[in-house]
């Protein structure tokens, strides 16, 4: 078996189109959740959302092979950018058949998909692009990455709603561990903030409707939550195996050890009840990664302010953990970003490493009024905090009941 | 020659070439960088313009800027 390590990190965010500047606005207590500017919302009950500010792909990449591809997947090749700069990987110098990218997405081009099928409506079928398709299709994400790096080891995308960037880092970290690759451009990317997806959130009343302070809509743990945050984004995570890294001088921010995954077999959205299927794979996630769970410093939680989600992921970590549950520090990276869906779990990995690389946790925006299962709980709130982390958790629970933990610890050469 | 203007101008915007390499000798794949689905989709930005269908048959014949050219003269015109 082999070891695994993180050697490079990009994001595009409602907080930041670069890491540092994410990693800040975090540690700030900013939040990215404003009305929505994409597109004209006054028919929608919902007016809110994380958007990524000031996002033009063509200042990275040829204008020809942007129009040629739905912004999820532009999203996607300006995070893996910057996380292949970071890596500094100059990936023509190994064998690339060897490097594969798994990168997760719950929806895929969504927004292409409402272009072309209002085309189809009004126009016909003869109207419809030749480019629907290839720009649709989930695992375009993965495919134009390894297209554009000329990477041909391992390729696919998962899929598993708000958990896709979670199981993507998990499948990129066994994939290594089991040999098949000596290193893979993972993480996760969504740009679902489009008229029809709104409707559909919405009319789930999974979406809060504080469309009048929309800084304050996003509040996990907190007793005046009333639903999470759509939010668009993308994360790329370079994984590498520990001696290939150590061989070529990379810098190395952490380690992966352990990845949980769960299905609920319960119920379409709502969760297991007490959180049974997350409190299982954050069991699994720490049985692989070997360590007594009173080694477990921190857990980046999913929190995604929803009456269900919160209270029973709290519930999970108490009967998971015990005793310790008191000592763990948490906090909701959501109460900032709002829920990217497929990318929650790929950005919520680059928070957790950077938390733990830089020993500071940031706070839960807006947590003011914990719920009863929280009161003894000790979730970060009012400003960020030092923190030193050995092992840390990260949860991403996904509509269907699919649960995904990983856990990350931190690397000491 | 408004036809080819109309035509150049499609062609710089579907394929991102620059002006002057839309010649009429030019092929669209070999010299204008196009892959298949940028040709079906020119095919569509020209159906567009001039109103008109153009079937898969004739499209197949059409793989110079020259070519759409005369194909599409001899359409608008009658």
């Amino acid at each position: 078996m082999k070891r695994v390590v993180i050697t490079g990190l990009g994001v595009a965010s409602p907080v930041g189109n670069d890491v540092s500047t994410m990693w800040e606005n975090l540690l700030l207590g900013k939040s990215g959740i404003d009305l929505i500017k994409a597109f004209d919302t006054t028919n929608h009950t919902v007016k809110i959302a994380g958007e990524v500010k000031d996002f033009q792909p063509e200042q990275r990449f040829e204008p020809k092979s942007m129009k040629r591809l739905d912004r999820c997947v532009q999203l996607c090749m300006w995070a893996t950018h910057e996380a292949v700069e970071d890596a500094k990987i100059d990936f023509e110098k190994y064998d690339r058949t060897e490097i594969g990218v798994i990168i997760g997405s719950g929806i895929g081009g969504i927004s292409i998909w409402e272009r072309e099928h209002e085309k189809f409506m009004n126009r016909g079928p003869a109207r419809v692009s030749p480019f629907l398709i290839p720009m649709m299709i989930p695992d375009m994400t993965s495919g134009y990455v390894a297209i554009h790096w000329g990477l041909k080891g391992p390729n696919y995308t998962t899929v598993s709603a708000c958990a896709s960037g979670a199981h993507a880092l998990g499948t990129a970290f066994r994939s290594i561990k089991y040999g098949d690759a000596v290193a893979v451009v993972t993480g996760g990317s969504e740009a679902p903030i489009t008229p029809f997806a709104l409707a559909g959130f919405s009319n789930m009343r999974a979406l809060s409707r504080r469309n009048d302070e929309p800084e304050k809509a996003c509040r996990p743990f907190d007793n005046a939550r009333d639903g999470f945050i759509m939010a668009e984004g993308s994360a790329t995570l370079v994984f590498e195996e520990l001696e290939f890294a150590k061989k070529r001088g990379a810098r190395i921010y952490a380690e992966i050890v352990g990845f949980g995954a769960t299905g609920d077999g319960y119920h379409i959205t709502a969760p297991a009840p007490e959180g049974d299927g997350a409190r299982r794979s954050m069991e699994r996630a720490i049985r692989e990664a070997g360590c007594p769970k009173e080694s477990i410093t921190y857990i980046n939680t999913h929190g995604t302010s929803t009456e269900l989600n919160d209270k029973f992921e709290a519930i999970a970590i108490k009967n998971l953990f015990g005793d310790h549950s008191q000592k763990l520090v948490m906090n909701a990276t959501k109460s900032m970003i709002g829920h990217t869906l497929g990318t929650a779990g790929a950005i919520e990995a680059v928070v957790t490493i950077l938390s733990m690389y830089n020993g500071k946790v940031h706070q839960t925006l807006n947590l003011t009024d914990p719920l009863p299962e929280c009161t003894d709980l000790d979730i970060v709130k009012g400003s960020t905090r030092d923190l030193e982390i050995e092992y840390a958790l990260s949860n991403s629970l996904g509509f269907g009941g699919h649960n995904c933990t990983l856990c990350f610890r931190r690397y000491t050469p | 020659m408004a036809l080819f203007d109309d035509v150049r101008n499609i062609i710089v915007e579907q394929l991102h070439v620059p002006p002057e390499k839309v010649m009429m000798e030019a092929k669209f794949i070999e010299d204008l960088g196009a892959d298949s689905l940028d040709t079906v989709e020119l095919i569509m930005a020209f159906e567009e313009k001039f109103d008109l269908q153009i079937s898969e048959e004739e499209a197949q014949k059409l793989d110079t800027v020259g070519k759409a050219v005369s194909y599409l003269e001899g359409k608008v015109t009658t």
